[in-house]
Order: structure tokens, then sequence, then C-alpha cells
């Protein structure tokens, strides 16, 4: 393989795998406050690129970006307390076939909304044809745009939960929601909060990849599949883990097509999740010690 | 007689047909420390879950501060001054000893959501101050050196004392300890006594159950004595040891 190839593939699988990482992570934050797996992220990322194309007809492409993650970070807060903030004590299955529930709602509503069409956002600097050469590989200045967004995100978030009080009432909630109730947090905001955070990455992470990949009405699912897997490669819960999962996936993905053909690609994924599943449940990085603890 | 801090008036709480906690009444004074105790599954437990409210009472009422607080939620009962540890150590794992701190902090900060996810100047000041107050907890507590420790890596003992820095961290006025001395040593639990009587000191009131007796009889202004449920005896340290229901149905016992 020749060294422009070589980059060629990573640059490709980095761009895939920090949009899977950032899908990734939108699971890990609502799975740490509620052990499940929201399975409509998919749909978070869905909305924020369509919500941002039709917006963007209106308005400088920025704003129409700005204005999409903050419409889904409200579809996100509105789904949460219309669908799970009145519910006492429920069961982590029913909160889960809520989610799988609303998912199918959302991309009903989003058919009937934006119809079948393919579309894309424009390319935030140049067009398809531009490229910048990075190793001899030819590279779409979008590539350098969905890495650079996705790893400030990751950055961003890690700070958050690291240097504010709200990310440490989340981390609080996540490690003991009985003990940080008794330490004054109302847990069901942090709830709310929590899908907040992941709908507003989803739709960020939807928006910068929109005009590579093209947005539709059921986007969403193929992306959700593939987070999940790096989420559970990674191992449940562990963001920085995700992100490591998703450019191992989307590097290993990259250069499959190397081998065999592009239409197996989809096939890595789910293999990687059945192996991880049937082998190391706990994920990559995750200890057996914790792993009994999860409730999911 | 000043209006007492925490006035309890007949609390019940059934689990299935167990009657856990029965018609119990009973007053904390202001700047006391007042002790719970009796045999194992006497309801001491349920009683101090039914104030801090992660359980709900059946019948009866709880004032605090002269305010009824039984049917609030946890967090507000939390934040109107009521602060806790557990008989069993809850931190916050995958926190460090600071962090775990600040969280017990934060209903103290005001800064907005935006502001703080923007980490605008009055929220990154506020952050600041938070970090300051909470390393002189530890500072107070002779723990500062651990504060970027994982917390719940630490020594058990330890862990005790984090545990206690985080519920001061709350500046309550009534601190509820769930045996603070359960699994420390002789060494750490006359430490842990002088702690308890610092805190009063601090203006802070204290409700404790506990096993050690000699601590217990040691630090405590007025104890109570529960026994399936019921309230059997309530009054000073040498009036408890002498009472004989008392003695019959756990003094004896436990041979003190």
């Amino acid at each position: 393989m020749s060294t422009e190839l070589f980059f060629q593939y990573i640059a490709a699988g980095l761009t895939y795998g920090f949009i899977y990482a950032i899908v990734a992570i939108g699971f890990n934050i609502i799975y740490n406050t509620t052990g499940i797996i929201n399975f409509a992220q998919g749909e978070f990322v869905m909305l924020g690129s369509m919500t941002a194309i039709t917006l963007n007809a209106f308005m400088p492409l920025p704003l129409a970006i700005l204005l999409s993650v903050l419409i889904t970070m409200i579809v996100g807060a509105i789904m949460e307390m219309l669908f799970f903030r009145w519910l006492e004590s429920p069961t982590v299955l029913r909160m889960i076939i809520i989610t799988i529930g609303l998912s199918i709602i959302i991309r009903e509503i989003a058919l009937a909304i934006w119809g079948e069409n393919v579309r894309a956002l424009p390319y935030f600097t140049g067009n398809e044809v531009t490229s910048v050469s990075i190793f001899g590989a030819h590279i779409s200045p979008q590539v350098l745009w969905v890495i650079g967004i996705c790893s400030i995100v990751v950055v961003a978030l890690q700070m958050f939960f690291k240097f504010t009080r709200y990310g440490r009432q989340m981390r609080a909630c996540a490690a003991n929601r009985e003990a940080a109730r008794l330490c004054g947090i109302n847990a069901k905001n942090m709830v709310t909060l929590s899908f907040v955070l992941s709908a507003g990455i989803g739709a960020l992470a939807g928006c910068v990849v929109s005009p590579i990949t093209y947005s539709q009405y059921n986007m969403g699912v193929p992306l959700a599949i593939k987070g999940f897997t790096v989420a559970i490669l990674g191992g449940l819960g562990n963001s920085m883990a995700a992100v490591a999962g998703g450019l191992v996936l989307g590097i290993l993905e990259s250069f499959s097509v190397w081998i065999m053909p592009s239409a197996y690609k989809d096939a890595i994924s789910i293999a990687i999740l059945l192996l991880i599943l049937f082998f190391r449940p706990g994920g990559l990085f995750g200890r057996k010690e914790e792993l009994a603890l999860k409730e999911f | 007689m000043a209006e007492p801090l925490l006035k309890v008036e007949g609390l019940s709480k059934s689990f299935g047909g167990l009657e856990a906690v029965k018609d119990v009444s009973f007053e904390v004074p202001r700047g006391s420390i007042k002790a719970l105790i009796g045999p194992n599954g006497a309801g001491k437990t349920t009683l101090f879950n039914l104030i801090s409210g992660n359980i709900r009472p059946d019948r009866g009422t709880v004032l605090f501060d002269g305010k009824e607080i039984q049917k609030l939620k946890t967090h507000r009962i939390a934040s109107c001054g009521i602060a806790r540890t557990f008989q069993h150590i809850q931190l916050f794992a995958g926190m460090t000893v600071l962090e775990n701190v600040m969280v017990g902090l934060h209903t103290h900060l005001h800064a907005g959501f935006f502001s703080a996810m923007m980490r605008l100047p009055s929220s990154r000041k506020e952050e600041k101050k938070a970090k300051e107050e909470a390393m002189s907890i530890l500072e107070s507590l002779d723990i500062a050196e651990l504060a970027y420790k994982e917390a719940t890596s630490l020594a058990y003992g330890q862990q005790r004392i984090v545990e206690l820095a985080r519920a001061l961290a709350q500046r309550p006025k009534l601190l509820l300890l769930d045996e603070p001395a359960a699994g420390l040593n002789i060494r750490e639990t006359a430490e842990m006594g002088r702690l308890i009587e610092r805190i009063r000191e601090s203006g802070i009131t204290v409700f404790i159950v506990e096993h050690d007796m000699s601590l217990v009889m040691k630090i405590s202004d007025e104890i109570m004595v529960l026994s399936y449920g019921e309230k059997i005896a309530e009054g000073r340290p040498l009036e408890i040891q002498k009472d004989p229901e008392v003695i019959k149905v756990y003094l004896g016992e436990e041979e003190v």
C-alpha cells in the first residue's frame, strides 16, 4: 500500500471514528445517569443535521448549526420530561423500550416533514472537490472540520464533567444516586440535563458530518448501531474509552475496504459488537468488578 | 425553653407486615449531641432514613426548624440543612476526595447553568471559592493531603472522614451520623468522638446512631433507646445506663 493511500484510509477512518465516538459518548452520558441505552441517540444526530439543512436556507451556516443544536437540545429535554421524568422507579427494560418507540416516532415525524430526499449541508469551507494535501493524501477540508470539532467536543465535555458544578453533580448521580440526593442534588434534573447534553452533541456531530455522508430521515439507525458498538467496545459509561473505541472501529472499517468489498463494511461493526458481547461484555477497558455492579 | 431543632411526632413505618418504626416521638434540642441506640434490627437506620427522606413515613410528622419536612423530596430536605453519613460508606466512586466534598458544597453555589458551561468569570470565581472552602474543610479534618486521591481507594477509616467532610460541606444545621465508628479501631474511634464534639462546638446539632457504647456514653447529652421499632427509654447517659428496661433488652446482652 502506498503512503498516500494509507493516509487516505487513516483520514477516512478518523472521520467516521470521531462521529461514532460522539454518538457513543451520547449513549454513555445518558447511560451514566439512568442506566439505560437511549436507542433514539441516532435520531438526535439526524434531527440536528436535517434541521440545520432546513435553517440554512434562511440564514448563514454557523447560525443554522447553532440553532439546530439548540432545537435538538430542547427536543431532548422535552423527550425526557414527557416520557421519563414522571415514571416512578421504572425498570431499565421499560425505559429502553420507550427509547426504541421514541426513535421510531421521531423517524416517522422526520419522514413526514422532510420526505425521503437525501440532503446535505454545504461544505464548511470549499466544496466537494476541494482538497488539502497531507502526507501526499488528498483530504477534504471537511474531514479536518469533523476531526477538529469532534475533538473540541470531547475535550469540552471532559472539562465540563471535571471543572463545573453541574458536571460534578452529574458524575455524583452516576456514581451513587441516593447519596447524591442526600447531598441536595435534584437527580431528576440531572437526568434531563443528560438528555439535553446527549442531544446537543449528537446534533453537532450530525451537522459536521452531513456534507460528507449526506443526511436523510433514517440516517440515525446505522449511526446508532455503530455508536452502540463503540460504546460497548470501550465499556459502557466510559467516555474516553468510547473515543478510543470509535477511532479503532472507524479505522478498521476504513482499511477493511482494502481487503474486502466495501459492501461488507457494516458487517465489521456488527461482528465486533457480537465478539465483544460474547467474550468481553465489560468492553476492552472494562473491569470485571465494575461489570458486576451494572444493571444492564 | 427554645424550640428544638428536630421534633418528630408519631412517626411510623411498616415494610409489609413488619412494623419497623412504631409511633416514635422525640426531640433533638439545638446544639446537642443526641444518640440513638438499640439492638440490631431495632429500626434505627429506618428512623434515620425517614428523617433524611429516602423513605416516606406511613404516619407522623417530622418538624425541622419549625417546618414540616416529611413530605418534601429527598434533595429538598438536604437543602433545608440536614446532612448525613451512612452505615455503609456511600462515597462517589471515580471522583477525588476534593470533588466528593465539593459535591456536598453545591447547594451553596449559585452560578447558573450557562455561565457554568461557558466558564464565565463569575462562575470561575465561585468554582475557585468552592475549591478553597472544600480544602479548608479537609484541612480542619486533617486530611488535606488526600484531596486529590480517588475517594473510594482510601483506607476505610479515611473514607469515613471523607464522608463526614462531604456532609459538613453542606453546612448543615443537623448532622445525622449512622454508625460513624463502625469498622474503626479504638484509636480511630476516640478520634471520631473528639471530631464529633468539635462539630457540635461549631454549632451543628448532631444526631447519632452508634453501637460503640463507650463512645455514646462519653459524647452524648441525651440518649434514646429503640427496641423493635418502639422507643423504650430516653434520657441522660447515666439514667439510661441504670434504666432496668434498657438493661433488659440491650445493655444486659452487651455487657456494658
